[in-house]
Formats: structure tokens, C-alpha cells, sequence
């Protein structure tokens, strides 16, 4: 309590500091962790343990979900490819997905975008998209597997990502690429460095061979077919090398931060 | 019975045991695990049904999907931990020989039509007739069944040779839910039938 009234600025109404605070904090539509009471109600009445503090219970599933980071980042192989599949395979039309309608996507200019470098990385000039396009690029088909359980096959051109954080002189001794969106609400996903380095961890440009557009990311997203969907950032504006583990936009949510196909 | 000398009562007593306890220890925390599963695993299921209906948020776990995956994702180290002990020992002690083999398909026959005459004895508890029998082992293979499936949907690159066995990724999903369907008609009987016959959930609990 000590601590908590030092905390207090004095002359400054506590309510009108609460109600600020409040206003600091994320939606809390988008923050249901562990709601649906009447399912943990069920869960009680089943196994007859106490879960009716959802905190502690949140708290301890947070820390399964961080081991499970730690098991997948173990079991990771880093010459394992996703399997790819033939031009016939590809899933049409391809599905546009977002927490957010198709004409409330980000439209950018591709003429004004620049993609931003930042951290530990020896070159940190910002790049337009001419100079990208001219960067040697590799197709993939492979399979885009969504947190939701639903998956599709797409087509995608573009840049291996290893070649990219070679040629900027990346730290790739770090522990991440933390890439920030412009998506609304500012969309952000940090990428394991050794999943960064695979070798079809790709700087998408197209899609089925033609300008990414707008509905999957343009002008740059991150195809990584080693992961859950969420984690193939669109819209991308930037990327730090970095090893601090700065979050993401559903990793905070409760989504597993690793989510490793 | 009444002839046993004094000296033979504990020797009595040991055999009248008719579910030894790491069965039983086992046999709980699995249905703890199935039931966390089971639950999470329908909301999960919600957020992109391969059918066309949805479970009702009552009957399931986590809220939303974020949170439901990490009741699923915590639960399947309780319930393959747990199953790797069971099938572990099963073998090991012999009980899954000699309580669950052989099965032939005349006696599954011939309990199935007692059971359903309504003639079939529950006297013995320690031996189990035919239609337990399948019920049991099958049910065991469907467990297998569900976690490599499952085990193919979380990891369809790493783990890429399995998934292909089930057929791939999305054949897997389908697999996953059938075998969930099979596990979750299995308690409905399993229940019912242990409400049937209360000496047997008797022992489930306390062993005899």
C-alpha cells in the first residue's frame, strides 16, 4: 500500500486517473482472454477443481504457452521445407483474411512507401520498392495454414529473407525480426531469427505471379510457411533486428507467440 | 469363503482387487485431459467448422479461439503424458493381454445380443466380456489415433511424413474430429453403463 500511495501525484483526482488509465487499455472486446464464464462454470462442475479464479488460471496457461515456445523452437527444423505443391493445387480464389473488412485494408502507395531497417543491422537506409524489386527473387507454392484451422495453397514471388538480412548486415545472431505493419491498430509480429534464416522465410512482392495486391499485403509481406498464418505479416513497413521480445498484435492476445507449423 | 483360514484373508483381500490404483490414477487424470480437450477443442473447431454447425458456447472452454488453444495446448501434455504411462504399463503388466484379448468376432456377436436381451451377467468385474473387450481396445487406438492426428494439424512441416500419412493437412482435421466424435460416443455409453452397473464405477474409485 506503501507503494501504491507514493504512486499518488498529489493534487491530481484518483478517479480522473483511473478513467484515464482505462482509456490507455487495449479494446476490451479484443481482450475476452479467458471470458465465457459460463464455460469455466461448466469446467467446475465437471472436474470439481477451483477455476473459478481465472487469473491464476490464465496465469498458468500462459506458462504452458511459453514452454510451448520453447518446445517448438527445439524441434524446429531448420532444413525441413514446407511441402510444395503444383501450379494446379493453388487454391482459387484465395481467401482474404484480417480482423478487419477488405476495404478497410491498408492502400499504399507505392510510389511513398518505403521499407524501414532498423536495430542491429550494419546498413539502415530505408528502401523504396523499385530498389527491392531488384533484389533476386525465388517462387514458392506451398500451403498457408490459419490459426483458425482452415488452409489454403497460394502462390508466392519474392525475396528470401536470409539474402535480405545478409545484404543490410544483419545481427543474425539476434533473437528476432520484429516486423511493424500498417494495418489499423498497427498491426506487429516478431519472427524467430532461426525461423527468419529458413530458407523459404521469404519478402513477398507477388502473388500467382502478379503484383501482390492490395487484399494480401501489398506492397510487401512476409511469407513464412513455417508458421501459422498470423504470423506472414502484410502491409509491412518495417523491420527491427532485435532481442528483445517485443510482442505482437495477437501474440499479446493469447495466440502462441511461436506457432510453428 | 468361509472355509479360508485366517492367514489366507489378506491374500483374499489382494484378489478381490478389481482395478489395481495406477489404473485408476490413470484413468481420472484421462478423463480430466479428454474432457479439457473435448471442450477446448470444440471452440476451437467453431472458429472454422468443417461442418455445418457450430458448438454451443456453453458446452465449450477458452471464450474465444486464443484461449481455447491454450487450454488445448496445455491439456495435450496432461493427456499424452498421462497416455504414454497408460499404454507404458498397459503392456508392461500384461493387462492389456489378458484383460482385453482375444476378441473374437462370434463372442462380440454373442454378448451383443445378451447385453441387448438384457442377459449378459456383470457378476465377475474383474474379467470383461466381449463387447467391453472391443470397446476398450478400440477405444485405446482411437486415442493413438487422435493425438498423432492431431499431432499432424499443429506440426504439418516439421512433422510432415505423419501428415502425409493421414492423407495431409486438411484430411488430417477430418480425422481429428471423427476420432473426437468416436471418443465422445464412447462416454455416453461409458457412463451410462457405469451408472448401469454402480459396483463398477465402485471400483474405478476406490478399487474393488
Amino acid at each position: 500500500m506503501g507503494r501504491l500511495r507514493s504512486l499518488l501525484i498529489p493534487g491530481v483526482d484518483k478517479r480522473l486517473l483511473v478513467r484515464d488509465a482505462g482509456n490507455l487499455m487495449p479494446d476490451p472486446t479484443r481482450r475476452r482472454f479467458i471470458a465465457g464464464g459460463a464455460s469455466l462454470g461448466a469446467l467446475t462442475l465437471l472436474t470439481g477443481c477451483n477455476v473459478s479464479d481465472s487469473f491464476s488460471a490464465e496465469e498458468m496457461l500462459k506458462k504452458v504457452s511459453k514452454f510451448n515456445d520453447a518446445v517448438q523452437a527445439a524441434i524446429f527444423n531448420p532444413y525441413a521445407l514446407a511441402p510444395t505443391f503444383p501450379e494446379s493445387a493453388i487454391t482459387k480464389p484465395f481467401p482474404f483474411n484480417a480482423y478487419y473488412e477488405l476495404d478497410d485494408a491498408p492502400e499504399i502507395d507505392g510510389k511513398e512507401w518505403k521499407f524501414e531497417v532498423r536495430g542491429l543491422v550494419d546498413n539502415k537506409k530505408p528502401w523504396t520498392l523499385e530498389e527491392l524489386y531488384k533484389l533476386p527473387q525465388v517462387k514458392q507454392i506451398t500451403r498457408h495454414i490459419c490459426v483458425e484451422g482452415w488452409s489454403a495453397i497460394g502462390s508466392w514471388t519474392g525475396t528470401p529473407l536470409r539474402d535480405f538480412l545478409k545484404l543490410v548486415g544483419a545481427d543474425t545472431r539476434a533473437k528476432y525480426c520484429w516486423f511493424q505493419c500498417a494495418d489499423s491498430d498497427g498491426y506487429n509480429s516478431p519472427l524467430d531469427m532461426e525461423t527468419a534464416l529458413h530458407p523459404q522465410t521469404q519478402m513477398t512482392f507477388k502473388f500467382a505471379d502478379e503484383i501482390l495486391p492490395r487484399a494480401y499485403g501489398y506492397p510487401m509481406k512476409i511469407r513464412v510457411p513455417t508458421k501459422l498464418g498470423f504470423k506472414n505479416p502484410k502491409y509491412v513497413i518495417s523491420m527491427e533486428v532485435t532481442n528483445d521480445y517485443k510482442g505482437g498484435y495477437w501474440e499479446d492476445q493469447g495466440y502462441n507467440s511461436f506457432s510453428g507449423s | 469363503m468361509s472355509s479360508l483360514a485366517v492367514s489366507d484373508r489378506p491374500a483374499a483381500a489382494r484378489a478381490k482387487v478389481i482395478q489395481p490404483a495406477w489404473v485408476r490414477i490413470v484413468h481420472w487424470i484421462n478423463a480430466v485431459a479428454m474432457i479439457l480437450m473435448v471442450m477446448s477443442g470444440w471452440q476451437i473447431y467453431n472458429a472454422s467448422p468443417l461442418f455445418d454447425f457450430r458448438f454451443s458456447a456453453s458446452i465449450t472452454l477458452g471464450g474465444w479461439l486464443g484461449g481455447a488453444l491454450l487450454w488445448h495446448f496445455a491439456a495435450m501434455w496432461l493427456l499424452m503424458v498421462n497416455g504414454l504411462v497408460y499404454l507404458t504399463l498397459g503392456f508392461a503388466t500384461g493387462r492389456f493381454a489378458k484383460k482385453l484379448l482375444p476378441i473374437s468376432a462370434a463372442g462380440v456377436i454373442s454378448d451383443t445380443r445378451a447385453a441387448l436381451t438384457g442377459k449378459l451377467s456383470h457378476d465377475d468385474l474383474t474379467r470383461y466380456n466381449y463387447v467391453q473387450k472391443l470397446l476398450y481396445a478400440g477405444i485405446i487406438v482411437v486415442g493413438v489415433v487422435i493425438v498423432l492426428s492431431g499431432l499432424s494439424i499443429w506440426k504439418p512441416v516439421q512433422l510432415q511424413y505423419l501428415t502425409a500419412l493421414f492423407g495431409g493437412y486438411d484430411v488430417a482435421r477430418y480425422v481429428h474430429f471423427i476420432c473426437m466424435a468416436l471418443i465422445v460416443a464412447f462416454l455416453v455409453i461409458h457412463v451410462a453403463l457405469a451408472l448401469l452397473v454402480p459396483k463398477s464405477l465402485r471400483a474405478m474409485i476406490i478399487g474393488r
